[in-house]
């Protein structure tokens, strides 16, 4: 039985807005392409791995990583770095793609994902990889870890930010929404909850497994301002992420194709996570982000 | 007890500045002093256990030394994926101080019973698991946990209790005490060694008059550790005893007595010795059906000293 899912429908409620309809538009630049090279040479070293959600984060972390955040990658530990949390760690591919491509280890390591004495796993751990601020994977556990690493640095007048990226599915966890609470009370203001908005969790669309709609007014009742976007717009989501605050966090509700670049994976639950991917699977893959 | 091990997260809160507290929905006036004197450093953050941990994972990431307080069964069964995830694979210094363990809550039914939560945290790497006897030794206990650079569950008793921690006693993380030891290897009686930890090691002190006056010679070995265990002491017990007795106020599973084989049958260090039958008393395999109090439930289980004394009495022959 296939489980491919039919073109996504612009009246469902996730893809009824102007975000979501921009994110299928949005044509990917030279960086977004080497960047899915990168994950595609992990997946082809593993021969496995988180595709779809993997590829719908790219500009999200490259946002974060080219433009946003400050971090040294030749001094991972920098007292005033900010924060990068992969909360939805499946996705680790983009998260090892970026820190590769920073220099915080060699290209050449990220062949060795998942393999037995490999240093980047199917999950990222924290004291493994330099840049890999927690360990996750577990989901739901990001938002409160960001939550205690932002009132730690309010405590000591640290005036570095905290990044938490998490999945659409992830946040069906109550933890989420325990700490979203507890966020909103201390109006953490350098604080910034991204959700990558790609629409499909493992067994199907998010609108059909557990609906998320309204999404932004959800966060917005937690006491987080609540901006949503295209969320592979690299300068809109600077843009939005450099914004002057008003006093309370930030929900970043990012817009995503999941798959993004690879036509048959893009919105396809079968694309979620591959493994036993052969050579002729790769070199599609390639191929597939040079047609884009 | 439990005021015992709070005062002292604060008095440790005085003296390092990296240590926050971090209570769920705690009793009003709860460490009011500290919320007085530090309130910057004190967080009352509600009933959201799986939160509380996960903020405390982040704040000791950042070097802090969080002690996070609520009941016993809502901090392990609740959030134990916080405490394996956040807390154990990450090997971070929170320290966890649960109210109430095992029935004191009988009152209030099964929902808030700690029945299990040795059993299930000791699954778990990197955790240090301690059972203080009293507030006495609660005292030193909180205070020892400054040198454990990984997460701590510290398990609370009613409070009250009769305190058997010396005067010159010394506290140690994963060191046994010998509250009383045999009377002497010459000595023709058959020899029990009783294996205790938390409260139930004053009760088993209760016992040691009835036994020898049955003509038996008994020691009572304390754990207030119960990770890591301090596998010498227990061989060493072993060694002396015709009949070894495990007492815990825990199910039958996973606790004092599942360490206590452990160790005898298969010993991280050293040679494997003959293990001789191990008498254990604990609470049963169920959810208590009766309410009343700490004492009724342990007696019902035959955990007071009357009931231990029967027990072993019956074993020893």
């Amino acid at each position: 039985m296939s489980t491919a899912l039919p073109p996504p429908r612009l009246s469902t409620p996730s893809m009824a807005n102007r975000w979501a309809e921009a994110s299928l538009a949005q044509p990917l630049d030279q960086r977004s392409r080497a960047l899915r090279r990168l994950v595609i040479r992990a997946l082809d070293g593993g021969e496995r791995g988180h595709i779809g959600p993997s590829m719908s984060l790219i500009e999200i972390m490259r946002s974060l990583y080219d433009h946003v955040a400050r971090h040294d990658p030749k001094n991972p530990d920098w007292p005033e770095r900010d924060r990068i949390i992969l909360s939805k760690g499946h996705g680790c591919l983009a998260l090892y793609a970026l820190l590769a491509d920073h220099g915080y280890f060699p290209d050449a390591e990220i062949e060795t994902f998942c393999r037995r004495d490999s240093r980047l796993g199917g999950h990222p751990e924290r004291g493994k990889l330099p840049g890999v601020e927690a360990s996750t994977g577990a989901l739901g556990h990001g938002l409160s870890i960001g939550l205690g690493m932002a009132l730690a640095a309010r405590l000591r007048g640290q005036s570095h930010s905290v990044f938490v990226v998490m999945g659409d599915g992830e946040i069906n966890e109550g933890s989420v929404w325990e700490a979203a609470m507890a966020i909103g009370k201390h109006r953490l203001e350098r604080l910034v909850a991204v959700v990558d908005y790609n629409k499909l969790q493992s067994y199907g669309l998010t609108d059909d497994v557990q609906p998320l709609e309204p999404l932004a007014d959800k966060w917005q009742a937690f006491g987080f301002e609540t901006v949503q976007i295209n969320g592979h717009d690299v300068e809109a989501m600077t843009a939005a992420l450099t914004a002057p605050r008003n006093g309370k966090p930030l929900a970043l509700i990012c817009h995503t194709v999941k798959g993004k670049g690879i036509p048959w994976a893009e919105f396809s639950p079968e694309w979620h996570h591959k493994s036993r991917l052969n050579p002729d699977e790769i070199q599609a893959l390639y191929a597939a982000l040079e047609a884009e | 007890m439990r005021k015992a091990a709070l005062n002292t997260a604060y008095l440790l809160a005085q003296q390092d500045e990296r240590v926050v507290f971090i209570g769920s929905d705690l009793g009003a006036g709860t460490l009011a002093g500290m919320k007085e004197t530090l309130p910057e450093r004190f967080f009352m953050e509600g009933i959201a256990e799986q939160n509380l941990v996960g903020m405390a994972a982040g704040m000791a990431m950042e070097g802090l030394v969080p002690f996070v307080n609520t009941i016993a069964t809502f901090l392990t069964r609740r959030c134990f994926e916080q405490i394996a995830v956040d807390l154990c694979l990450q090997n971070l210094p929170v320290r966890l101080i649960a109210n109430g363990g095992g029935v004191v809550y009988a009152p209030l039914g099964s929902t808030h019973l700690a029945l299990e939560d040795i059993g299930i945290l000791r699954a778990l790497p990197n955790i240090t698991i301690l059972a203080p006897s009293d507030a006495k030794e609660m005292i030193a206990a909180v205070k020892a946990t400054a040198s454990v650079p990984g997460p701590v569950y510290i398990r609370l008793g009613k409070g009250g209790d009769p305190v058997i921690f010396g005067a010159d006693e010394t506290f140690a993380i994963g060191k046994a005490s010998l509250k009383k030891a045999f009377a002497g290897t010459s000595d023709a009686r058959r020899r029990v060694g009783i294996i205790s930890t938390g409260v139930m090691t004053h009760r088993c002190l209760q016992t040691v008059a009835a036994l020898t006056g049955q003509g038996l010679d008994v020691a009572v070995l304390h754990l207030a550790t119960l990770k890591p265990l301090d596998e010498q002491a227990i061989r060493d017990l072993a060694a002396g005893s015709d009949l070894l007795v495990t007492v815990e106020e825990h199910c039958p599973h996973g606790g004092l007595h599942s360490a206590v084989l452990e160790t005898l049958h298969a010993p991280t260090a050293g040679p494997l010795m003959p293990v001789g039958p191990v008498l254990r008393l604990s609470l049963p395999d169920a959810f208590p059906t009766a309410y009343g109090s700490q004492e009724q439930l342990l007696e019902l289980a035959g955990l007071d000293p009357d009931g231990i004394t029967r027990s072993i009495l019956a074993a020893a022959g």
